[in-house]
């Protein structure tokens, strides 16, 4: 079973609520994988400190021409939606930042100029963190397009256990490619005005995608009637609400988790897996 | 000599288009017998990207040798490279304007792009 903690805002409690629900369901002795999906800024290491085992580079398949057997007959820069390569009249030119990398080009050459070849975007690492397994994903500084490389953390990820997929922040395709294939969707808001602008956005956005979902409300200190209001309005519950509570952010500040330093709210965490799993599958029956 | 300009209309009095990706028009002109015909650009107003990839695109296929345009960025500037198409950069001003400050070259060769690409 897969859950995705995603959110629509950057800085909003994601790693906090994904690491803590894997320490969890650690302790309730599931067999639990955490899946940092957050390749452009992942941060899951910094709280869980896991052994490091395997680290592999990641490639996508982009089109490399052989001049000799081209015939400039144009197909490839036709079928072309990204205007990745282009058919001159004397010479191809190709900008491999812009593929994204379907093949159509090297398929509809009728010459078989095109040999596909990787271009490295780059890295997944696999560790442990006690009995927590342990997939992050880190993309090359410079690189555009992450999708593919999230794809790739999300394949080494088990069929077996539970798996917490870290999403990363906002509502385009980085985000989307990570939560689609989950069972089950957890949104992390804060109660301001950003939070529930940004919740909304995603809650849209992952509309026309048949996944439960349920909320997650970070840093609460007062009633919020107007992030309930939005939620009931789009039929989804309010499963659980962290406190703005001090112990919580120093413990943060140290790269702790809260359930190794304020270990108050362990069951904060319990509670919120007894909202979730009935509906992701009944996965502890 | 054929050389394309980029253009805001369709005629010779026309504001020379400062985008070349995104130019609406291209003006293609004859250096020697003033004669010049005029190429939509437009599918390329919305593209979402590679616009710069598909004018220098474009513009290779019109046989011209030069092109008069504002800006250029990194990916037209290799497509136009690669088709052995020069690059003059214009302050401003008309279509006739820019072909006539080429003719008396006072417009300078550009041998890099000048702006950044900004396709994400």
């Amino acid at each position: 079973m897969k859950i995705a903690v995603a959110s629509g805002k950057g800085g909003t409690g994601k790693t906090t609520v994904a690491v803590n629900l894997s320490l969890f369901l650690v302790d309730a002795g599931l067999k639990v994988t955490y899946a940092d999906c957050d390749v452009e800024e992942p941060d899951g290491h910094l709280f869980l400190k896991p052994k490091s085992g395997l680290k592999r580079r990641v490639a996508v398949l982009v089109p490399q021409v052989n001049p000799e057997a081209c015939n400039l007959c144009g197909k490839c820069g036709a079928f072309c939606r990204y205007s990745a390569i282009v058919v001159l009249k004397e010479k191809v030119v190709t900008f491999p930042e812009l593929c994204h990398n379907c093949g159509v080009c090297a398929y509809v050459c009728s010459a078989q100029a095109i040999t596909e070849v990787n271009r490295y975007i780059g890295s997944v690492e696999r560790g442990s963190a006690g009995k927590l397994n342990f997939i992050s994903g880190c993309l090359d500084i410079g690189q555009a397009i992450s999708p593919p490389l999230i794809k790739d953390v999300l394949k080494e990820t088990p069929d077996s256990g539970v798996t917490i997929v870290d999403a990363p922040p906002g509502t385009s395709c980085p985000a989307m490619t990570a939560v689609s294939d989950c069972d089950y969707l957890l949104l992390v808001t804060e109660p301001t005005p950003f939070g529930r602008h940004d919740l909304e956005l995603m809650l849209q956005a992952v509309c026309s995608l048949s996944i439960p979902k349920g909320v997650v409300l970070n840093r609460v200190s007062s009633p919020d009637t107007a992030t309930e209001k939005l939620c009931s309005r789009y039929g989804v519950s309010i499963l659980s609400r962290i406190p703005e509570d001090r112990l919580i952010a120093e413990a943060y500040s140290k790269g702790l988790t809260v359930w190794e330093a304020v270990p108050g709210y362990r069951t904060l965490f319990a509670d919120l897996w007894s909202r979730i799993e009935p509906i992701a599958g009944g996965y502890m029956a | 000599m054929r050389v394309a300009i980029t253009s805001q209309g369709q005629s010779l009095e026309s504001r020379l288009d400062r985008r070349f990706g995104r130019a609406a028009f291209f003006v293609v002109a004859n250096t020697k017998t003033d004669e010049f015909t005029v190429h939509d650009n437009t599918q390329n107003l919305n593209a979402a990207q590679g616009a710069g990839i598909q004018a220098g695109s474009n513009v290779a296929g019109l046989n011209v040798e030069a092109l008069i345009t504002g800006n250029v960025g990194p990916k037209a500037y290799a497509v136009l490279k690669a088709a052995g198409i020069r690059i003059y950069l214009a302050p401003g001003g008309t279509v006739a304007e820019s072909l006539q400050r080429f003719k008396d070259g006072l417009l300078e060769e550009r041998l890099s792009a000048n702006v950044d690409g900004h396709w994400i």
